[in-house]
C-alpha cells in the first residue's frame, strides 16, 4: 500500500529521519512505535505532505507520491490525524465533519449562485453522513456544539470521524490515544478496529500504549534514532532486546533484567 | 425649536457624512481583513487597488456617457461597476501570480509579505497615475441630492437644512447588499466555509482536501470586488484623486485593527468607529453649541483639531487599542 524507501528528513544538521525504509501492507493495522524523538511524526509528515523530504522516495500503490501537497494526497485517499487534535474551532462538530468530502457542487462560484437546488440535496446527504458517523463515534450529543469547545478526547474522535466522510485507503494516526481516557480509547479502538474490517480501511498508527497496541495492531515497526530498528508481530517486539534497549537505554535495561 | 436645529445641524454635518465615510471604510476594512484571514499578510496595497477599480470603473462610466448611457438617477458608474471590478479581479489574480505566488510557495514570513505588498502599492500608484492622471476626476452624473438643504428648510421652517447627498443613499444602500450577500456566502456556502475553514486552520483545511490555490483566487475576486465597489463609491461622494486612495490606507487599516484582523464583524464595526470619531473630533461644535446653549458664546470654533490632523484621530485610536486590547474589539485572526 505505502512503500517508503530511504527517507531522509534533515533539519540542519539534525537528521529527524535518517534513511527510513519501511512497507505497510493493505489491509493491516501498522503500528509505528519508538521512544520520543525517534521521527515517527517527522516521517508521518513528510509522507502526508506536509514537510518536504531532504530525499528518498514514498510510493502509494506502486506510484510515486513523494512530494505531492496533502490536499493531492487526499483526493488520492490518503488522510492522516495530528497528534495534537487539529478542528475549526468556530464550526460545530457537525460542521467539521461536513468540510471534508471535496468535489461537491457548493465548491464552484457559479454553482454557488445558480445550482441551488443541487447543492441543497447534496447538503442533505452530508449532513445524515455526518450524523451518522457522529452516531458511530458516539458523540452525537455533540453535533451542535462548537468544535473548539469539546473536550481533547473528543477532538481525537472528531479527527477520526473526518476519515470516515470519505473513502479512505490509508490512514495515518498520529497518537490517537495520547490524553485520552480509557473509556473513550476504548471507543477509538473498536471504531479503528471497524473501519479496518467493516470497510477495509488500511492504518499506520504511531502509539506510545502498548495494551492499545497488542490489541490492535499487527505488524509493529519500530523507529530509534531515524532509522527502522525491528518489525515483527507486537508481542514479538516487545522481547526483542534491540527494542527494549533504544526504549530503556543501556544501563536500565540491565536493571530490569537484574530485577527480573 | 432650537434643539430641532441642533439635532439637524448634527445630523447633517455629523451623523450622515459619519454613515457613508463609514460604510465606505468598512467595505475597504473587509477587503484588508480577507486577506489577513486567508493569505496572514497585511496588504498595504489595497488602497491602490481600490484607486484601480474605482479608475477601470471611471474609464467605463466616460465611455458610456459618451455613448449616451444613463441610469439618471442613478449615477452611470452603477453600470460600469461590473466591468471595473472584473478588470481588478484580472489585475489582483496577475499580480498574485507573477509575484504572491512565488512567496507563498516559498512559506515566505508575513512580514516579507507585507513589504512585498508595499512593493505592488508603488507599482500600482504609478500605474493608475500613468493611465488617469494625478488630477481629480468628476465622473458622479444623475441627480445630486435626494433632498437638498434649501427644500428641507422650505418643507421643514427649521434655520438648518438637512441636505441628504443622493450619493449617501447608495453608498448605504450598496454597502448594506455588499456585506448581506459577504455574510451568506461566507456562512452558508460551500466555498465560503472552506475560505473559513483554511482561515483557521490551514493545516486542518489541506488535509481535508480542500485546494488552497482555489481559496486564495476565490479571495482575491472577492477582495477585488470589495475594493472596486469602497473606491468608486468613495470617488462618487467625494471625487477621485489617486492620492487620496494611498492617504485612505491608514483609516482603512486602523478600521479593519480597530475591529480585529480578520474578523469581518470587526472590520464593519471598526469602520464606523474610526469615521465617526474622525468627523465629530474634526468638526466645529460652535453651530450645535449655539442652539443647545444660546447664552454661550464661545471665542473658537470648538473644533478639537484642524481636518488637516484627521489622520491622526485614527492613528490615536489605533494606538489606544493596540495599547489596552491588541486583539481588537472583535478577537480577530480567523474569518
Amino acid at each position: 500500500m505505502i512503500r517508503v524507501e530511504n527517507l531522509h528528513k534533515h533539519f540542519g544538521g539534525f537528521h529527524a529521519v535518517d534513511g527510513a525504509s519501511l512497507e505497510v501492507a493493505e489491509g493491516t493495522i501498522t503500528g509505528l512505535i519508538g521512544p520520543n524523538g525517534a521521527g515517527k511524526t517527522t516521517l508521518f509528515n513528510v509522507i502526508a505532505g506536509n514537510l518536504p523530504a531532504t530525499s528518498g522516495r514514498v510510493f502509494m500503490e506502486g506510484g510515486e507520491i513523494t512530494g505531492l501537497s496533502p490536499h493531492e494526497l487526499f483526493h488520492k485517499g490518503l488522510l492522516r490525524t495530528f497528534q495534537i487534535a487539529h478542528e475549526f474551532s468556530s464550526m460545530s462538530c457537525r460542521e467539521n465533519l461536513m468540510m471534508v468530502p471535496s468535489g461537491q457542487s457548493g465548491e464552484t462560484l457559479w454553482n454557488t449562485w445558480f445550482g441551488r437546488k443541487r447543492i441543497a440535496d447534496e447538503e442533505r446527504a452530508l449532513r445524515a453522513k455526518a450524523d451518522e458517523v457522529l452516531e458511530f463515534l458516539t458523540i452525537e450529543h455533540l453535533a451542535d456544539h462548537k468544535a473548539g469547545q469539546v473536550s481533547g478526547g473528543q477532538k481525537k474522535l472528531l479527527e477520526l470521524g473526518r476519515t470516515m466522510m470519505v473513502d479512505a485507503k490509508i490512514v495515518f494516526l498520529d497518537e490517537v490515544g495520547a490524553g485520552v481516557n480509557r473509556t473513550l480509547l476504548n471507543t477509538i479502538g473498536d471504531a479503528i478496529k471497524r473501519l479496518n474490517t467493516e470497510r477495509g480501511y488500511t492504518f499506520c498508527m504511531i502509539e506510545h500504549d502498548m495494551d492499545f497496541i497488542g490489541r490492535l495492531c499487527d505488524p509493529v515497526i519500530v523507529m530509534a534514532e531515524g532509522k527502522v530498528l525491528a518489525e515483527g508481530a507486537a508481542d514479538q517486539i516487545m522481547q526483542n532486546e534491540a527494542v527494549i534497549e533504544a526504549y530503556l537505554g543501556r544501563g536500565l535495561k540491565n536493571k530490569v533484567k537484574a530485577d527480573a | 425649536m432650537d434643539l430641532l436645529n441642533a439635532i439637524v445641524a448634527l445630523a447633517n454635518f455629523v451623523i450622515l457624512p459619519g454613515i457613508s465615510y463609514g460604510s465606505q471604510l468598512a467595505l475597504g476594512a473587509l477587503g484588508v481583513t480577507l486577506i489577513y484571514g486567508i493569505l496572514r499578510f497585511s496588504n498595504f496595497a489595497h488602497g491602490d487597488t481600490m484607486a484601480f477599480g474605482a479608475m477601470a470603473t471611471i474609464l467605463m462610466t466616460w465611455w458610456l456617457q459618451s455613448l449616451g448611457v444613463s441610469l439618471d438617477p442613478l449615477p452611470t458608474a452603477l453600470l460600469a461597476l461590473p466591468v471595473g471590478i472584473a478588470a481588478t479581479a484580472l489585475l489582483v489574480l496577475g499580480t498574485d501570480k507573477l509575484v504572491y505566488k512565488f512567496y507563498r510557495e516559498q512559506k515566505a514570513a508575513p512580514v516579507i509579505l507585507v513589504i512585498v505588498s508595499m512593493g505592488v502599492m508603488f507599482v500600482l500608484n504609478g500605474l493608475v497615475r500613468f493611465i488617469i492622471g494625478v488630477d481629480d476626476q468628476r465622473f458622479a452624473d444623475g441627480a445630486r441630492f435626494v433632498i437638498s438643504a434649501r427644500d428641507f428648510k422650505e418643507i421643514t421652517g427649521l434655520r438648518e437644512g438637512l441636505a441628504i447627498k443622493s450619493t449617501t443613499v447608495l453608498t448605504v444602500v450598496v454597502a448594506v447588499i455588499v456585506v448581506a450577500l459577504l455574510f451568506w456566502f461566507l456562512n452558508k456556502t460551500r466555498t465560503g466555509k472552506s475560505m473559513r475553514a483554511f482561515s483557521d486552520n490551514e493545516d486542518l483545511a489541506l488535509l481535508s482536501g480542500i485546494n488552497p490555490e482555489r481559496v486564495v483566487m476565490i479571495t482575491w475576486i472577492i477582495v477585488a470586488a470589495l475594493a472596486t465597489i469602497a473606491g468608486t463609491l468613495y470617488g462618487l461622494d467625494k471625487s477621485f484623486k489617486p492620492f487620496t486612495y494611498f492617504q485612505l490606507l491608514l483609516p482603512i487599516f486602523a478600521a479593519a485593527i480597530v475591529g480585529g484582523l480578520g474578523n469581518p464583524v470587526g472590520a464593519i464595526a471598526g469602520g464606523f468607529v474610526i469615521a465617526f470619531s474622525e468627523v465629530t473630533i474634526t468638526y466645529a461644535w460652535k453651530k450645535v453649541a449655539g442652539y443647545v446653549f444660546p447664552s454661550w458664546e464661545p471665542d473658537g470654533l470648538i473644533q478639537l483639531l484642524s481636518t488637516d490632523y484627521k489622520f491622526a484621530v485614527s492613528f490615536a485610536i489605533l494606538i489606544v487599542v493596540l495599547l489596552f486590547r491588541p486583539t481588537g474589539l472583535f478577537r480577530g485572526k480567523s474569518l
